[in-house]
């Protein structure tokens, strides 16, 4: 229950956190930290309009949205403590839940039947199909080296005190930040600030999801860069220790996470709509080196 | 029972002797009449031993044994569902031909689906290779009139004879694979086939049969029928052809392989290769057509691709002699098909529900239909999630299998690490691109506001042919759910290819699943436990209504929505030619500052691969062999010579062959 539990609370002041950096950085004061979650409750008690081009799809694909993230924490081990369904092969649901949540968010998009909508779940379909190998390969890695396919066996398995798994611990760290950067559709990939429709990816989506709809989608995301964190997260936890010096290290991981995250953003420009692809490709490559990396450790290339 | 089975196999005829309300009845009849035995036969090999059943009937049958084992019975399970879906659903579907068509043109119809049910049954059954080779036959000639049923059409027709050559092409390499076997070992059909194995080279063997049946079964790059035979087809047939007859391929595949005991690894290594590019290549063509049907078609290829990665991954499992590989490999292969003939069925009946209102397929045309036929809608929603292999749908079940076969062998060896990576990153992207196609197919024809008129009178379709597709979700959601109940049946039929000298380990699948289904009910409960929050929120809310945001430009209409084309285009855009998109318009030119006629912009995908293989080849052929007509001069004369040197030869090459 406690790192399911850890993941949500955390991934609540996450975008908070995010925000606040950024407004520091550019020398404003910026809104609270609590802020964007205060947002969220607004308008989950709000109602909703909807278009009369829209039809049940629109109304059901927030929810089971929703609901692929938050079923999502629960594989999500805590050093060496499994998370709350652990299994054989959880890695696979874990990737195709969140497929599904995607599936429904694009037609979710398409059901208002407005060209803007298209667009953004045109491209959301192209950069999930592309980002999604490198997540895969990445675990694949892992469980190479671990000999199991489950989050828990690979994490249980992870030892930090040597070098190898040090380097490789840097290189995944690094890429799953990317890919957590391009799930939520933050910068170099889609620029949550902007406001024109046409530069917008995962904003114009949810463009005419309102009141309640709105707040599950903005809920999941926080919930999806929590998710994200907690696997950085997981490979930096030490053994052996007391639950609070893990739970302690864990909030703190996240909170340099989200640090980074904000940084990022602050001295970052968005990309090139078709330069973007290229960028995501990169990721599978770099995961595929990861992969490389593995085989020579484990002394099966020489 | 087999003496019933007969009986009815001659009844068919009484098709042609019925009025034409009653024909899809009787139809019905003979098939159930023809599911209940060979299921019979099929319940009795699972629970106890293989059954064998002598045929009496005259010609090639004489005296033929129809071996029912347990890969034969799982066949026969997926062939008896398929037809009688497919006739269920032909009761509505058929309707909008009454009033154009002949009885004669039905009585043709029933008789060849009926026909095609039995060639199948005996294709599955049969063990001996002239038997087999003729329900192979009667299997692709009935197919072929059923596919022409519309042959006043012209291009139906050509349809029509395209799938037949290609059809007799995959005879022929299926045909000289049975002759070799019965010149080398004396036995014809599959028995001649395990003392082949064990003293000839097995790969050449190998490859001879899976390009006869890949044919069949639609491996790129032998795919190209199936993107031309399924559009012209009626729906229930599409349905049927390309949920069940394909798989009359993938069970050739699997049967031969079943004899396999050397050279596994490279065969297991080519058989994972094309299939990890059929599905690939497979779905990635389907996201750039805008005929639905013809999107599904090669959503087929893609499928059978997924089916045969199963079949490489045990192959290797087995060369490996790794029980574990090889159970999830093979157990992947084997629940795809029934999976696939599920979902496939189901997505190809919604489509010819959307034909018969719209009578269009071209889904640029269509949109919105989802508030005209609501149930359709989400049947082919349903069908779509299944399809993608998302959960907790079945599909997603035996991508599991066969992901989690390629996770147990990424720790052997270099080689095989590298190969499981590749295939790990070819299921991905397949999945991947299969969201991108049916959220665009969904999203398309269901979704948001009719494109043109063709949608203005489409209601749902009448409850006959919503029964099928009803019939068909069940399963669906079922495997999908209760996974762990159905796989040790699955696992069953697996265990023949283990390797040699391993025990099976008993029940190694159905424990994995256990906490999968698990979870995945969880997940659903969640699911609603989140609707029913949401419906008391909406309860004590305001809900009001408006147009959708244009961003403040009021003038929106159908036409500014994404088409298929442009949903595809950014997908276009990053592969570059090797989509084969061709784009036909009138450019607007520099000085046409307010360009005033309406202009037409036109897309369509030329298929690159069969233009090499197929298209440019057989116009060679047809310009050498033009240059011959001056032989065929119509003189009767004439033809008598050439029969006399015909023969005059024969005799010389005797004497120099005796010499």
């Amino acid at each position: 229950m406690i790192p399911a539990a850890l993941i949500l609370l955390t991934s609540l002041l996450f975008p908070g956190i995010i925000t606040k950096v950024k407004a520091m950085v550019s020398g404003r004061k910026g809104p609270g930290l609590l802020q964007p979650l205060y947002d969220i409750y607004r308008l989950l008690r709000k109602g909703n309009v909807y278009s009369t081009t829209t039809s049940i799809i629109f109304q059901i694909s927030p929810v089971i949205y929703f609901a692929t993230i938050l079923f999502s924490v629960s594989f999500i081990p805590f050093g060496d403590a499994p998370g709350l369904l652990s299994f054989q092969g959880d890695l696979f649901l874990f990737v195709y839940l969140l497929g599904l949540g995607k599936f429904f968010l694009i037609i979710n998009a398409l059901d208002a039947g407005s060209g803007f909508e298209g667009m953004g779940a045109n491209r959301e379909a192209l950069y999930s199909m592309l980002v999604e190998p490198a997540f895969v390969i990445l675990f694949g890695t892992f469980a190479m080296m671990a000999g199991y396919d489950s989050f828990y066996g690979i994490f249980s398995h992870w030892h930090l005190n040597s070098s190898t798994y040090l380097v490789l611990s840097l290189l995944a760290s690094y890429i799953l930040i990317q890919i957590a950067m391009i799930e939520n559709s933050r910068l170099p990939v889609d620029d949550p600030k902007t406001h024109l429709e046409l530069t917008m990816v995962h904003e114009v989506i949810v463009l005419d999801n309102s009141g309640f709809d709105l707040g599950l989608i903005q809920l999941g995301n926080a919930f999806k860069f929590g998710i994200f964190g907690a696997l950085v997260a997981n490979f930096i936890l030490p053994e052996h220790q007391s639950l609070w010096i893990r739970a302690l290290i864990f909030i703190g991981v996240i909170f340099v996470f989200a640090v980074i995250v904000g940084l990022m953003e602050s001295f970052r420009a968005r990309s090139k709509m078709e330069k973007n692809p290229q960028f995501i490709l990169t990721l599978s490559s770099i995961a595929a080196i990861a992969f490389l990396v593995a085989l020579i450790i484990t002394n099966k290339l020489i | 029972m087999v003496n019933i089975f007969e009986a009815i196999t001659v009844l068919t005829l009484l098709v042609y002797f019925v009025p034409v309300r009653w024909k899809q009845p009787l139809c019905l009849v003979l098939s159930l009449g023809l599911a209940f035995i060979t299921t019979s036969w099929a319940i009795e090999s699972f629970t106890s031993e293989t059954v064998n059943q002598q045929l009496s009937m005259p010609f090639w049958f004489h005296n033929s044994v129809l071996v029912i084992d347990k890969l034969t019975a799982f066949f026969l399970v997926v062939i008896n569902f398929g037809t009688l879906t497919s006739i269920l659903f032909s009761r509505g579907y058929m309707k909008m031909y009454e009033s154009t068509k002949r009885s004669q043109d039905f009585s043709l119809h029933y008789f060849f689906l009926l026909w095609l049910q039995i060639a199948m049954t005996l294709v599955v059954t049969l063990q001996e290779g002239l038997p087999f080779l003729v329900a192979w036959e009667i299997m692709s000639l009935s197919s072929f009139m059923l596919v022409i049923f519309e042959s006043e059409k012209k291009e139906i027709l050509n349809t029509g004879i395209y799938y037949l050559i290609q059809m007799h092409v995959a005879l022929f390499f299926v045909l000289a694979a049975f002759a070799l076997v019965e010149a080398k070992t004396g036995i014809s059909g599959f028995d001649g086939l395990a003392i082949y194995f064990k003293t000839y080279p097995s790969i050449p063997m190998f490859l001879l049969f899976f390009a006869g049946f890949g044919i069949k079964a639609g491996f790129i790059p032998l795919h190209s029928w199936l993107p031309h035979a399924h559009p012209a087809a009626p729906s229930h047939i599409s349905g049927i052809m390309s949920g069940t007859m394909i798989k009359m391929g993938i069970y050739g595949i699997l049967r031969v392989v079943s004899f396999l005991n050397e050279s596994l690894m490279e065969i297991g290594t080519i058989v994972l290769i094309v299939s990890l590019i059929s599905s690939v290549f497979g779905v990635f063509f389907a996201i750039f057509q805008h005929d639905l049907k013809k999107m599904l078609a090669y959503h087929s290829i893609e499928n059978i691709g997924i089916i045969g990665i199963g079949i490489g991954t045990g192959l290797i499992g087995k060369a490996l002699g790794n029980p574990v590989i090889c159970l999830l490999g093979f157990s992947g292969a084997i629940l795809h098909v029934l999976n696939h003939s599920l979902f496939k069925s189901l997505l190809f009946y919604c489509a010819g529900s959307v034909y018969n209102q719209c009578h269009t397929r071209d889904v640029n045309e269509l949109g919105g239909l989802i508030k005209k036929m609501p149930t359709t809608s989400m049947l082919f929603l349903l069908a779509s999630v299944a399809i993608c292999g998302l959960p907790p749908f079945n599909g997603f079940i035996s991508e599991f299998l066969i992901y989690k076969g390629f996770f147990s062998g990424l720790d052997k060896n270099i080689f095989i690490s590298l190969l499981f990576l590749g295939g790990i990153i070819g299921l991905t992207v397949t999945g991947g691109l299969a969201i991108f196609c049916f959220t665009k197919a969904f999203g398309i024809v269901f979704l948001g506001a009719a494109r043109t008129k063709k949608t203005n009178h489409a209601h749902e379709v009448p409850s006959s042919m919503l029964l099928p597709k009803f019939l068909i979700a069940i399963p669906i959601v079922l495997i999908g759910i209760g996974s762990f109940t159905l796989i040790p049946f699955i696992e069953g039929i697996a265990t023949m290819y283990l390797p040699n000298g391993t025990v099976a380990p008993i029940n190694l699948i159905s424990p994995i699943l256990q906490p999968l289904s698990i979870a995945l009910g969880l997940f659903i409960l969640l699911l609603i436990v989140l609707f029913v929050w949401r419906a008391f929120q909406q309860k004590s809310v305001v809900i009001t209504t408006g147009p959708t945001w244009g961003c403040g430009y009021a003038g929106l209409t159908p036409e500014h929505q994404y088409t298929s084309t442009t949903f595809a285009d950014n997908l276009k855009n990053l592969s570059m030619s090797l989509s084969g998109m061709k784009t036909h318009y009138h450019p607007i030119e520099k000085e046409d500052i307010f360009p005033a006629e309406k202009r037409k912009y036109e897309t369509h995908q030329v298929d690159e691969l069969e233009k090499i293989l197929i298209l440019n080849p057989s116009k060679l052929l047809l310009t050498v062999m033009l240059k011959f007509t001056f032989l065929r001069s119509g003189k009767i004369q004439h033809y008598i010579l050439y029969g006399l040197g015909f023969i005059l030869v024969v005799a010389l090459l005797t004497i120099v062959n005796a010499l």
